[in-house]
């Protein structure tokens, strides 16, 4: 996905001056600290560590079964990790069912299949969460779904069902379900692998859109082109480990590790 | 607008082409015609002249059947007890107001626009199963107790029938939700009762509810006989309810368990809100087939000496003042239940149809 129009037409100067300005002063929101995780027998995550200070954008990326996907699923839990220490806002994920709720209220989450609830309207995927774990009254909640779904650009289906919606449409309604809860971090686990080609776009120009507004997002993706637009930090994992992180800039066109060189070249290569 | 012109090409045929092209396209078709017509022709007219033609529906004596077609007037003459059982005659308006407020729960749903169906609806489910506890057996509000052992025929029925379908739902959900349950202790005890229950026939369960369960409880607690009925059929059927319940549970993707779970939807939001709605409405036919076939079942308890619908028509057959009426009879009560168990079929179509939002996950 190179070439992608938007590389061009969004990395104007006012964007990384932001950014830049942004860094300095930030909180450590997400700690993740030597942590382990094995499915059975297997070691699937080695020893992570990863420090992300608020507004920070992180792109993970690394060849299929390298633990990308496991590894962001572990920061809300959907995965229970086996040793080490995962802070998120001050909150360690333990096994207490009340810290894993508090945290999840504060991720966001996109998924791969966007996950939407298919027998509710887009609308009422939106104020679902809003309503029943915030306990924001209804038209409150509504009132400000649809303000997302105008962000995310789809305000007029807002009473269809999200299998009347195309697959880009559906991602964002997914990302404008998990911005409802107004989320301090988002976590995007491959969220354009299983669009259509001329579906990627709308997607990626909302999370473009999304990064430039100071959102904390952990973005596992294949969008080199995303990465070079908005990421602050790019990580690339392999066989469950970390294998190099850096700037996009020093990334692409600098990679220090052998095995990211390779990576690179296999995918800048179609 | 060139593609607004072509239509799809369309399959007309004449009522005579029809024919020639169904019903004799080959000299077998053709023969197969002939036979099965010739079936119809002789079975269905005497049929509709035992059923009506010939009957008899004017009178009040045995003696005014004539023997040449049904005799209608056995179960005219003797509905009050197949409807009411042995119910005083000048209580059973109670029992009327029941059926009245049966209807008016459940009849409306048929009929599309109906305003405050669904408050209807809620009401059939929720309170009038209390209005019937107070109104049926009385005792209470200063209305006359009658004893259980009274109630009978088709009022009987519909008691059972509808406690047992509206009391194993709620307990089959937990079963089910229990079964696939993370704690070890929850998931054995939903295992075991759901084995046991379900490796169980009905009969059994019945004649342990009314002859065994007696014995085992302590001096001085019993219930009436109809109530450890109901008890034994409730558990009964929800063993099977948790298995059908169970299997649209599995069918939900696991996507829609993460879903819930990364918006922070704790577990009993995220079943009660995500799974369960997706899962009951893939399971209705399931669900209603489990309904239809308790509705029938009832007419087992007629064993342990209740007499439902089928019992009272039963009893009254052997009656030496009517001659030969039982198969009158026998249709009777076949057309009762056919009544009810089609309505509950057709219901659950048009709640499919209703709750379809054409796409799955």
């Amino acid at each position: 996905m190179m070439g992608n129009p938007m590389t061009e037409t969004t990395q104007t100067p006012d964007n990384q001056q932001t950014a830049e300005s942004r860094r300095e002063p930030k909180i450590d929101i997400i700690r993740v600290e030597g942590m382990h995780k094995w499915y059975g027998d297997f070691h699937v995550l080695k020893d992570l560590n990863l420090t992300v200070k608020q507004g920070e954008r992180i792109v993970i990326c690394g060849p299929s079964g390298s633990g990308k996907s496991t590894f962001i699923r572990c920061i809300n839990r959907l995965e229970e990790h086996q040793q080490g220490k995962i802070v998120v806002d001050d909150v360690e994920l333990t096994d207490d069912v009340r810290q894993i709720d508090t945290v999840r209220r504060e991720v966001g989450m996109v998924f791969q299949h966007f996950n939407l609830f298919p027998h509710l309207t887009v609308l009422e995927n939106c104020c679902l969460s809003p309503i029943w774990v915030r306990k924001i009254p209804r038209k409150e909640a509504e009132a400000s779904a649809m303000e997302y779904l105008e962000r995310v650009k789809i305000p007029d289906q807002a009473n269809k069902y999200p299998g009347q919606l195309s697959g880009g449409q559906q991602q964002r309604v997914a990302i404008a379900r998990a911005l409802c809860m107004k989320p301090k971090i988002m976590l995007f686990d491959e969220p354009t692998s299983a669009l259509d080609p001329e579906m990627i776009k709308e997607v990626l120009d909302v999370m473009v859109e999304l990064a430039t507004s100071g959102m904390t997002m952990i973005c596992v993706t294949h969008e080199m082109g995303f990465a070079k637009t908005v990421a602050d930090r790019v990580i690339f994992m392999d066989g469950g480990e970390i294998v190099e992180e850096a700037p996009p800039q020093e990334f692409f066109s600098n990679p220090r590790e052998p095995r990211t060189q390779k990576f690179l070249q296999q995918i800048l290569h179609n | 607008m060139a593609e607004s012109v072509m239509k799809p090409p369309k399959k007309l045929l004449g009522p005579v082409a029809w024919m020639r092209m169904h019903l004799f396209s080959s000299w077998y078709n053709t023969l197969l015609t002939l036979v099965v017509g010739y079936l119809l022709v002789t079975s269905v007219g005497p049929t509709l002249n035992w059923l009506f033609l010939e009957a008899d529906f004017k009178g009040s004596e045995p003696s005014d059947c004539t023997g040449a077609g049904a005799c209608w007037l056995f179960i005219s003459q003797r509905l009050n007890f197949f409807i009411y059982g042995f119910y005083p005659n000048e209580l059973q308006w109670r029992v009327d107001v029941m059926y009245g407020l049966l209807a008016l729960s459940f009849v409306p749903q048929f009929i599309e626009n109906f305003p405050g169906r669904k408050w209807l609806g809620i009401f059939g489910m929720t309170g009038l199963p209390v209005v019937g506890y107070f109104l049926i057996p009385g005792g209470s509000f200063g209305l006359e107790a009658v004893d259980s052992a009274k109630w009978g025929g088709l009022m009987l029925t519909l008691i059972i029938a509808y406690i047992g379908i509206i009391a194993s739902l709620p307990i089959g959900i937990l079963l089910a939700l229990g079964r696939r349950s993370d704690m070890p202790i929850i998931r054995g005890l939903c295992v075991v009762f759901i084995e046991v229950w379900r490796a169980v026939p009905l009969i059994t369960v019945l004649f342990m509810a009314s002859v065994m369960l007696p014995l085992f409880l302590p001096e001085g607690m019993n219930f009436e006989k109809l109530m450890r009925a109901l008890i034994g059929i409730t558990l009964w059927q929800s063993a099977y309810m948790a298995e059908v319940i169970r299997g649209g549970l599995q069918a939900i993707p696991r996507g829609q368990y993460e879903a819930a779970d990364a918006l922070g939807l704790g577990y009993w939001k995220k079943t009660g809100l995500i799974i369960l709605p997706q899962a009951l409405k893939m399971v209705i036919p399931g669900i209603v087939n489990t309904f239809i076939a308790l509705f029938k079942d009832t007419t087992l308890v007629l064993i342990i000496g209740l007499f439902d619908i089928l019992g009272t028509v039963q009893s009254t057959i052997t009656d030496p003042a009517w001659q030969n009426v039982a198969v009158e009879g026998y249709v009777f009560v076949a057309f009762c239940f056919w009544v009810f168990c089609f309505g509950i079929s057709r219901y659950s179509q048009n709640l499919e149809r209703k709750l379809d939002t054409g796409h799955k996950t």
